[in-house]
């Protein structure tokens, strides 16, 4: 008898069927893949597991028994535990706080910081009780989460992309942990799209596209290019990049300094560093580590010394974003809405947002709305951004789609040197490899390109050069042809101790 | 079990359809409160909303609609742009006294002096008066974090102090006999702010507000700035993507409430009221933030709003003289409809769904 059971579940949404009869079976003590691109129907499906979602029909058997949580307090009871990709957890508590606060009767604060240290003992998952969750790495707070799930002693452990914030050192732990954990009995249910680390990882996978189960595989005997092909439905375009001769230095960071702009934030140390023309450079790193404000820094969000950033003999660290875009600098935050767009508005003011400058959007200050409306309309065509019209509000559009409309807005507007921050995340294969595409194309025709990414397969794929920012510092950027996996963890790791050999190398 | 979804958009039929319905809701349950106060709720309602405009004596009542309306109209014109940028102005009380008082100071000092260039200078003072108020809650925001809301609002009670000082003292009329109360302002000629046609009510006020009107629709709908208000208060970090710097929209805002606030001040006081007194004020400042809300911070929504707004004015006084009604129960009318507006504002964003829901 399996763990649990799932017998064609279906749950339809106004205008989509987001699970559509989806059987599968998990049995106890197995790593099993969940796959499948954006809007899948991955999330549905492990929130009607989790008891988030009723489903319109089918059914759950666990251990043999009916299994329908009306509410996730229902299914943890069951032993059905999930660690969320977003972490809900107060930054100013200190981490047993914030575990006991999560529990139903928690006992007295002293239990729980034992039960804590107990659990991260016990599976190798390095974590003081006492610390303030505010100064933990993104990698420690997932631990809180996990082990937070741990104590509840679950026999479904439910991970939603969970390698997304980790450096390769810490997915190497939470691999550990996890493959001891179902040697122990427990069964996992693991969504990723890194095809490479389910092949390391997982027993069995499980494939979803539009809602429907279309295959299972052992991922131990495919090749990602199989179960990324199975999961897209068509076969993989990989992106170009043609070889080229570097051309003249673009942009130039010469010992670039920020304090932190909130309690938060990560202060950025004295970064320097040089891209040319033609040249994409990958900045690696986990989240938290001083990429927002770098690329706060070099939109000009956050004013720095005006020498600190140059784009050819100009000094530009003083300047406001409009004045850099009018020099040829664009860029494309991470937080699509609220930062990148405004959720409210629609795409044609969206379009205008950024594009006003280079684009000549406006004359004397008044608006030229059929010359906006003309420039969504084009950002729509080339980037296949799927909506019914340019008066859609940004809001209305899924994720990944929003994502092309912010990048390919950036893009068209021909920019000298362009900086992104995670081009393609939650963006499904294909959408990412026409993105990534999009991204070597501008370098090809001459611009200098910035990408910073967590995603190291995607940095490896476009990057010329590769560095890596580590608490605020950057290390000296070093050709990405040839890294190894090893090398790159040590850049991200980051250890205070390599930085003489920073300068060195 | 009653649940709200979220629409995808807000509704465009509902932006529309909501502040009609607060309308109805205020209308019935304003008629029933008239009823348990034993009055007639039919005619209670007819009086305060029709009668202003369709009774036997509507010729006079017409006028004051304009007189009342047009001040309503010019500060809420103002306040709809900090209300959009996230900037809550609730002090345009004191900003309206402290316009009043600067204009009026600067045609009281040219005193018996006639010149063409007397009232416009006056316009300008009064713009300056209210305009140098709400930079202090301004700079206090920008410099310090302090919240706006508190610090405008407090500001009302020191403008009011500051204008009873001025009534009593500097201000006072030499020739008044000791009353408390400056010179009468429209009777001195080159200061005063007078009916441009006979019997119309009619005056620069009005004028001024209508021009607001234009100028905040224009502004709103077709310039960059009209664009990053509306972004600022939308996403702040956005705006700031797009270049907008927050502490100067937050001056700007604060600068344009303030000063359009001070103007209504002064057309006040150097035409219908007259002269700077200790009750020179009637709360055009906070019934503005009912008029900026119930016109949906659209300018043409806040020029119909105002004219509701001084209908329920005008109407209260006559049903408060024809009627005995108690002059509380006005007001207490007019907050409601601020109250069920922001009530069934629900509906724009969110739809009602009946019967059990339950997913997330």
């Amino acid at each position: 008898m399996s763990l649990l059971s799932l017998q064609g579940l279906t749950k339809a949404y106004p205008g989509v069927v987001a699970n559509d009869n989806v059987s599968f079976e998990i049995e106890r003590g197995e790593i099993h893949a969940l796959l499948g691109e954006n809007g899948a129907g991955k999330s549905t499906l492990v929130k009607t597991i989790y008891g988030l979602v009723k489903p319109d029909a089918g059914s759950m058997l666990l251990e043999g028994a009916a299994f329908a949580p009306p509410e996730p307090r229902a299914a943890r009871s069951a032993g059905v535990a999930m660690v969320f990709q977003h972490f809900s957890l107060f930054d100013a508590l200190n981490v047993a706080e914030n575990i006991a606060l999560g529990m139903e009767n928690p006992p007295p604060l002293q239990d729980v910081s034992e039960r804590v240290r107990a659990v991260s003992d016990q599976y190798g998952l390095p974590l003081d009780p006492s610390r303030v969750v505010g100064d933990l790495s993104a990698g420690e707070r997932q631990r809180v989460e996990i082990i937070r799930c741990l104590l509840q002693d679950p026999k479904l452990l439910i991970m939603d992309e969970p390698t997304s914030v980790l450096t390769p050192q810490e997915v190497t732990i939470l691999f550990e942990t996890l493959r001891k954990l179902a040697a122990e009995g427990t069964a996992i249910l693991y969504i990723s799209h890194k095809l490479e680390e389910i092949r390391a990882l997982c027993d069995r996978a499980t494939v979803l596209r539009m809602g429907r189960v279309v295959g299972a595989c052992d991922p131990r005997q495919t090749s990602a290019r199989e179960m990324a092909e199975l999961m897209v439905g068509a076969v993989l375009q990989v992106p170009e990049k043609p070889e080229k001769p570097a051309g003249d230095v673009a942009l130039t960071l010469t010992g670039l300094s920020a304090p932190a702009p909130h309690e938060f934030g990560t202060a950025l140390r004295d970064i320097s560093l040089t891209v040319r023309r033609g040249e994409v450079l990958g900045v690696g790193g986990v989240a938290g580590n001083g990429q927002d404000e770098l690329v706060a820094a070099l939109s000009g969000e956050m004013p720095v010394g005006a020498s600190m950033v140059r784009m050819g003999n100009e000094n530009i660290g003083h300047l406001p974003p409009n004045a850099r875009r009018a020099l040829g600098l664009c860029a494309a935050p991470e937080e699509r809405n609220g930062h990148a767009a405004a959720p409210d508005m629609t795409l044609i003011e969206n379009a205008l947002l950024t594009g006003n400058v280079r684009k000549g959007l406006s004359s004397r200050g008044f608006i030229k709305w059929d010359r906006a409306r003309d420039f969504a309309a084009e950002i729509i065509e080339k980037f296949d951004v799927r909506t019914p019209s340019a008066n859609n509000t940004a809001r209305s559009l899924s994720g990944g789609n929003l994502q092309k409309f912010v990048i390919g807005r950036e893009i068209m507007q021909d920019p000298d040197v362009l900086i992104i921050n995670q081009p393609t995340w939650g963006v499904d294969a294909s959408a990412a490899a026409a993105i990534r595409q999009a991204i070597l194309d501008l370098a090809a025709d001459g611009a200098a390109v910035i990408v910073i990414s967590q995603d190291l397969d995607e940095l490896m794929e476009i990057a010329d050069r590769f560095a890596a920012l580590n608490e605020g510092r950057m290390s000296d950027p070093r050709p990405a042809k040839g890294l190894t996996i090893d090398e790159i963890g040590l850049m991200l790791g980051g250890s205070h101790d390599m930085e003489v050999s920073h300068v060195d190398a | 079990m009653i649940t709200l979804e979220k629409r995808a958009g807000p509704s465009k039929v509902w932006a529309f359809a909501t502040p009609l319905l607060a309308v109805a809701l205020t209308m019935i349950v304003g008629g029933i409160l008239f009823a348990v106060l034993g009055k007639d709720p039919f005619e209670t309602i007819r009086t305060i909303f029709l009668d202003p405009l369709f009774s036997e004596f509507a010729w006079f009542y017409r006028p004051q609609l304009l007189i009342k309306g047009a001040p309503l109209v010019l500060i809420a014109i103002g306040l709809s742009f900090g209300f959009r940028a996230g900037v809550w102005n609730i002090g345009a009380e004191g900003q309206y006294i402290m316009g009043a008082i600067c204009g009026a100071a600067v045609g009281l000092a040219l005193y018996p002096m006639e010149s063409r260039l007397i009232f416009p200078l006056m316009v300008l003072a009064g713009a300056f008066g209210g305009w140098a108020w709400a930079m202090v809650p301004g700079i206090l925001r920008v410099k310090f974090g302090t919240n706006e809301i508190l610090v405008s609002l407090m500001l009302v009670y020191v403008a009011e102090q500051m204008l009873a000082s001025m009534a009593l003292g500097a201000m006072r009329n030499p020739e008044g006999m000791g009353f408390p109360g400056s010179r009468n302002l429209a009777q001195y000629p080159s200061a005063a702010n007078l009916e441009l046609i006979k019997d119309s009510g009619m005056h620069w006020g009005i004028v001024a507000a209508l021009i607001a009107v234009i100028f905040a629709y224009v502004t709103l709908s077709r310039h960059i700035f009209g664009f990053q208000v509306r972004l600022t208060g939308q996403s702040p970090r956005a705006a700031k993507f797009a270049s907008v710097n927050p502490a100067r929209m937050i001056l700007i805002c604060l600068g344009i409430s303030g000063a359009l606030a001070g103007m209504a001040g002064l057309f006040e006081v150097a035409g219908p009221a007259g002269q700077i007194s200790i009750d020179f004020n009637v709360g055009y400042g906070f019934t503005a933030i009912i008029v900026a809300f119930l016109g949906r911070l659209h300018p043409i929504g806040i020029l119909l709003a105002g004219g509701l707004m001084a209908l329920t004015y005008i109407g209260g006084e006559i049903a408060q003289s024809n009627l005995g009604l108690p002059g509380a129960a006005i007001q207490l009318l007019q907050g409601m409809l601020l109250f069920f507006l922001l009530a069934v504002d629900v509906l724009t964003n969110y739809r009602i769904k009946f019967g059990k829901g339950g997913t997330v």
